[in-house]
């Protein structure tokens, strides 16, 4: 029988690591096909790649990738505004709020994203004029053409933001709907009123909830404004297309497009992962470390143990001594 | 006794939940400075009743009135009519409650909990806030503690920060839920200290318990309640060890 006190006391674990071999096939089998594939798009000569490297820098793409950047930022901010109350007025107690927010969720859910891009580019033709004035007088505050108040852009932006916030709305709903009833009753029970206990309770604790599959819908989002090339925004596909029009080289230009929206997608994680950082404070014991603090960390170490070694040497030398 | 000596009135106050009558016309009267032991079996409305207390529930009939206001209500006339959450909000401040599972923000530190209803609601400047949550931090024993998160803290500590949040508000009255329940029993005696010392400042508390020692020691009377009735009332020392009704009996031989 082994006691405690003879067992090892030695804190260093020295096992020898399991062996995973088929980790290796399985990367080996991958990097073959991933290989076989681009090299047959790389020697494709039907793929030139020169004008890749002509196009990637393009103003014209350029232009095109800074609208795109920008429609999905103010699109996804003004969903996110209309979807926070979306939400708090489909869980009020006024029947009027939850049946107009019910029904805002089953109609911009319910028709296609398209349509509802085509529609606002079309609202010219509905509505010649747009007017503020008082309802069945002539009396007018405001008037002005339609096309010029609602440009291309305004219009995409409105579809795009209208559509998200529908879905959004849904996602806000299931965060504020995670948070524990104790939580509204404890702040009710220190006076505080229903909107400052949103605003500072229950919204704020929502959000580590929320901004996962925001951060999934920001980036369809990103991929969604390519269809506002129905309605001519210039934006990065419109922008690529409209090139490749004239030079007849889609494919290239489509790659050229693909890169520039795989590269935005990687940009755009890096917010949402300080985001996830400064909203999951008080959840854990201790934040994991961020990239840089890790790096920053790793270097004193290593510091620290060349540190130590030549202290140890040091003292080496004076016992030999 | 006259009126200006109550803290709280409850005339005839009944509670339905559906159609399960959960508090059954209870009356009850609390002098200012009094500590209350509310006592009953699980399930006979003592929660309901000092929830009732804040207007975090509704009643359905009777009055409460705290500190001579008539809580969730405005009377004109013979008709009252139903108070707006602001004004509500408005009366809740002055009632401080302490709940069993603490209910601590947990995106906010012990000091940050404690400040934020002061500066918020109260419109209390921050510097202000914090002088006054850093020294009762120290009078519940934590003055350390005042930037770890809650989940950084044991029950205990959770529970005295929450106390130090209800007393940030500067409340003329304590409602107690079985505060000690969830805790370990080692932890148990620090919070009851902290509710010790509150009651030797002459708050005013309503404490739902089964620390049947505190209560005989810090109480200055005891009601007991069952099925949503108070069955008995009195002083701690008389109601535990000489109960006159045979509930009390009953109660009190299957908790001591
Ligand atoms: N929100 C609620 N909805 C329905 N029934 C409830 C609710 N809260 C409490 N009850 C019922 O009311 C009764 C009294 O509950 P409670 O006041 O919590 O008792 P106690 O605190 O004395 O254990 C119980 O029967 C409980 O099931
Ligand atoms: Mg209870």
């Amino acid at each position: 029988m082994i006691t405690d006190v003879e067992r090892s006391t030695d804190d260093d674990v020295v096992a020898i690591p399991l062996r995973h071999p088929w980790r290796w096939v399985a990367a080996a089998a991958v990097i073959v096909v991933l290989g076989l594939l681009f090299s047959s798009l790389w020697n494709n000569e039907n793929i030139q790649k020169q004008y890749i490297w002509q196009f990637i820098f393009d103003p014209r793409i350029l232009k095109g990738v800074w609208i795109t950047l920008i429609v999905t930022i103010i699109s996804m901010v003004v969903a996110t505004i209309l979807a926070i109350l979306l939400a708090i007025m489909r869980m009020s107690a006024n029947p009027v709020l939850r049946a107009v927010s019910f029904l805002y969720i089953w109609f911009f859910r319910g028709t296609p994203l398209l349509v509802q891009i085509v529609f606002w580019g079309y609202l010219g033709l509905l509505y010649k004029q747009i007017e503020l004035g008082v309802p069945f007088t002539d009396f007018s505050i405001f008037a002005a053409d339609t096309n010029t108040l609602i440009p291309a852009f305004v219009g995409g932006v409105i579809a795009l933001s209208l559509n998200e916030a529908a879905y959004a709305a849904e996602i806000v709903r299931a965060g504020l709907l995670s948070i524990d009833h104790g939580q509204r009753e404890a702040a009710y029970s220190l006076g505080m009123g229903p909107g400052y206990t949103l605003r500072r309770i229950i919204l704020p604790q929502s959000m580590k909830v929320i901004i996962p599959p925001m951060g999934n819908e920001t980036i369809s989002m990103l991929k969604n404004t390519s269809l506002l090339a129905i309605v001519a925004v210039p934006e990065l596909y419109t922008a690529s297309s409209q090139i490749s029009s004239g030079n007849l080289r889609q494919v290239e230009l489509l790659i050229v497009a693909s890169l520039w929206y795989l590269f935005i997608t990687s940009v755009l994680s890096v917010p949402q992962y300080y985001l996830e950082r400064h909203y999951a404070r008080g959840n854990s014991r201790a934040l994991p470390p961020t990239p840089l603090q890790q790096a920053k960390r790793e270097l004193a170490r290593i510091r620290g143990r060349a540190d130590n070694r030549r202290i140890a040497a040091k003292a080496r030398e004076e016992m030999n001594s | 006794m006259s009126q200006q000596e109550l803290m709280v009135d409850a005339r005839g106050v009944r509670k339905w939940f559906g159609t399960n009558e959960v508090l059954k016309s209870i009356s009850m009267t609390i002098p200012r400075g009094e500590v209350l032991s509310l006592l009953g079996p699980s399930g006979s409305g003592k929660s309901t009743f000092l929830r009732c207390i804040n207007h975090l529930e509704t009643i359905d009939g009777g009055r409460i009135y705290v500190d001579n206001e008539l809580i969730g209500y405005k009377e004109r006339g013979d008709k009252i009519h139903e108070m707006k959450p602001r004004e509500i909000a408005k009366q809740r401040r002055k009632i401080g409650m302490v709940f069993q599972r603490f209910n601590l923000f947990p995106h906010m530190t012990a000091l940050g909990n404690i400040i934020d209803a002061p500066i918020g609601v109260n419109g209390e400047s921050k510097a202000d806030a914090t002088a006054s949550g850093l020294e009762l931090l120290e009078r519940v024993g934590l003055s350390d503690k005042a930037h770890a998160y809650p989940a950084q803290l044991s029950g205990g500590q959770q529970q005295r920060v929450a106390i130090a949040r209800a007393l940030a508000m500067k409340p003329k009255l304590m409602l107690f839920d079985e505060p000690t329940s969830a805790l370990d029993p080692e932890l148990v005696g620090d919070v009851l200290d902290v509710m010790r010392d509150l009651a030797k400042s002459g708050m005013t508390m309503i404490v739902v318990t089964h620390e049947i020692g505190f209560s005989r020691e810090v109480a200055d009377r005891m009601v007991f309640m069952d099925a949503g009735v108070v069955v008995e009332t009195g002083a701690p020392r008389d109601v535990l060890d000489n109960p006159q009704h045979p509930r009390t009996q009953a109660f009190l031989e299957s908790v001591l």
